[in-house]
């Protein structure tokens, strides 16, 4: 029998994802795939892979899987969950085996919104369009479901597991740089101002298309914001939405909209958007393109740099009892410090 | 950042990996077929470094990578490339289709037909004259994969979109509003009215030609009645629903 993955319990929002489907915004479908593009790359890293295999993702709460026809190697990052294998609790930011017949047990995030289960040689659902990506905006896919059985592409061959890394916690919400977007110039000098120094709230209402920020203080609307002609969107642009509040979008956005746009966040920090829980806090800085680029840059660089950066776990897991909280302790910031990366 | 409006084309940044080149500000034919013709020429340019392009209503969207193409290098390119050209009087691009496509107006299947016409002033058949006769271009593609935005229409048609929605029109459904008609993709809600069927289908996953439809083809709709339709969507195993194609010269 060819190896599987069997999804034995499902949370709601768990979905195959890899790095999207860039090219298709002409037809109308926008880019999707993970939520968090670092937590893809680390995954990829633990297990020696390339970036662009497809991983589950896990919205807020992961579920029970079993590896079917041979044993195979995970991999979990993204927002930290409890985890264990045939009961023994396993270490997040991770790589572990996961034993013919053995049931992985992956719970709710401690925090942070998306968790990744990758495996060794990429879940090897049929692509459409060149992706793996579910995109349920573009209608393309569905969520997983208990009973599911995903096959598992052939692994590179290293067998390598017990793996970590030290990864930047970007799951508490914090500052995100931004730059102008299309409508920028349209909004008054004082509303920017007032932008930045706003303390914003992750809301409630936020999914894999886009999270709304809630604040204190008067809405933020464009002069002449009703005769906007529905323009290209992109992930990362902040719609100043009807209400006037801020609305950013994620990679499973529309690709067209009439919302005006304050502003773009730089691609490597959308993540912290993203995992971003409702409540945690959120604040806006404009940047120079210059200062954009340096850090776009660094995002490159620090992602070339994964493979180099894995080492073996210290102890062995299963006899730290404690050791998930006891990495949260060492990973926790204060969540609004300068830079998030 | 945003110009008076007599200083079109504007070029304008989306974010770190975004340049939107656009035509106008309000919807023309001429502001259209230039965002075309000036797509297809970057495309042509072949400059490393753009990543994907695309065309809205009246602009051009530009992803590119910024670590290759240097975003002052890129918008001066562009002015060069706008300069180059009287854009509103380019041809529009080669390898357009002629689609034209069977519709039924009104009935159960066009419930807000002739509400629609009422609203563009027409009688019930001088609106089905008018879509009938009337040969639109695919202006933009957008919202669902594949799913058209066609127009313009004559003015009569520049009718409001509704303020309450529609919670549900069909796949292949036809809707109309502000001089543009959409072929609907999956059911969906919409402010727009519901005028018509059609069994064409926008986006055909695990086919060769996915999305059937180009920015910039025309469309013409050959009227028929409730029967032919639904002997088409019996029959047809292809989602041209009987829809003729014809490449423009």
């Amino acid at each position: 029998m060819s190896r599987a993955l069997v999804v034995r319990q499902a949370g709601p929002g768990l979905s195959v994802q890899d790095l999207g489907r860039p090219g298709y915004l002409d037809q109308g479908v926008s880019v999707g795939g993970a939520a968090d593009r670092l937590a893809l790359a680390e995954g990829a890293a633990l297990l020696g892979q390339p970036g662009n295999l497809a991983a589950i993702e896990m919205a807020g709460i992961g579920g029970i899987f079993e590896a079917e026809g041979g044993s195979l190697r995970i991999a979990l990052t993204g927002a930290p969950m409890q985890a264990s294998i045939a009961g023994e609790p396993v270490a997040w930011n991770a790589s572990h085996m996961l034993h013919r017949g053995q049931k992985l047990s992956i719970g709710g995030a401690r925090t942070g919104s998306y968790g990744y289960l990758h495996v060794g040689g990429g879940i090897a659902a049929r692509p459409v369009l060149g992706s793996r990506s579910v995109h349920l905006t573009a209608g393309l896919g569905e969520a997983l479901a208990a009973g599911d059985r995903l096959p598992v592409g052939k692994d590179s061959g290293r067998t390598e597991t017990g793996m970590t890394l030290d990864v930047a916690d970007r799951f508490q919400g914090g500052t995100v740089r931004v730059v102008p977007s299309v409508q920028t110039a349209r909004f008054a000098p004082e509303d920017l101002a007032r932008f930045e120094a706003t303390q914003f709230r992750r809301d409630m209402r936020g999914n894999r298309m886009g999270v709304r920020m809630t604040f204190d203080g008067p809405p933020f609307a464009a002069q002449d914001q009703l005769s906007i002609l529905s323009e290209i969107i992109v992930p990362g642009d902040i719609q100043a939405t009807g209400d006037g509040t801020p609305f950013v979008l994620l990679y499973e956005c529309q690709t067209t909209g009439g919302y005006p746009r304050i502003a773009t966040v730089l691609p490597s920090e959308l993540n912290v958007i993203a995992q971003a829980r409702p409540g945690d806090p959120v604040r806006f800085r404009f940047v120079t393109r210059e200062k954009a680029l340096a850090v776009h840059r660094a995002a490159e660089a620090h992602l070339a740099g994964l493979p180099g950066a894995i080492r073996p776990l210290i102890r062995d897991p299963r006899d730290i009892p404690d050791l998930l909280s006891y990495q949260l302790i060492g990973g926790v910031t204060a969540g609004d410090g300068e830079d998030p990366q | 950042m945003d110009r008076p409006a007599d200083s079109f084309p504007v070029i304008r940044d989306v974010g770190l990996t975004g340049i939107l080149v656009t035509f106008s500000d309000t919807l023309t034919e001429a502001a259209n077929r230039a965002a075309l013709a000036f797509r297809a020429a970057v495309e042509a340019e072949g400059w490393p470094g753009v990543e994907e392009t695309a065309t809205s209503l009246t602009s051009v969207f530009l992803r590119f990578d910024p670590l290759t193409l240097e975003h002052d290098v890129f918008t001066g390119r562009l002015q060069g490339l706008i300069a180059d050209r009287d854009w509103p009087a380019v041809p529009l691009p080669e390898g357009r289709s002629l689609w034209r496509i069977p519709v039924t107006l009104g009935g159960s299947y066009g419930p807000q037909f002739e509400e629609a016409a009422q609203a563009a002033g027409l009688s019930p058949e001088d609106a089905e004259a008018s879509i009938a006769a009337a040969r639109i271009r695919v202006l933009t593609i957008g919202f669902a994969p594949g799913q058209p935005y066609m127009g313009q229409l004559g003015p009569e048609w520049d009718i409001p979109r509704l303020t309450e929605l529609t919670p549900r029109v069909p796949q292949g459904a036809l809707i109309a509003a502000i001089r543009q008609l959409i072929i609907f993709q999956r059911p969906a809600p919409t402010g727009w009215r519901h005028i018509g069927q059609t069994a064409f289908r926008c986006y055909r996953p695990g086919t060769p030609e996915p999305f059937p439809l180009t920015p910039g083809d025309e469309v013409t709709f050959r009227l028929i009645g409730p029967e032919e339709y639904e002997a088409i969507l019996d029959s047809d195993g292809t989602g041209d629903g009987g829809a003729t194609r014809e490449v423009l010269p």
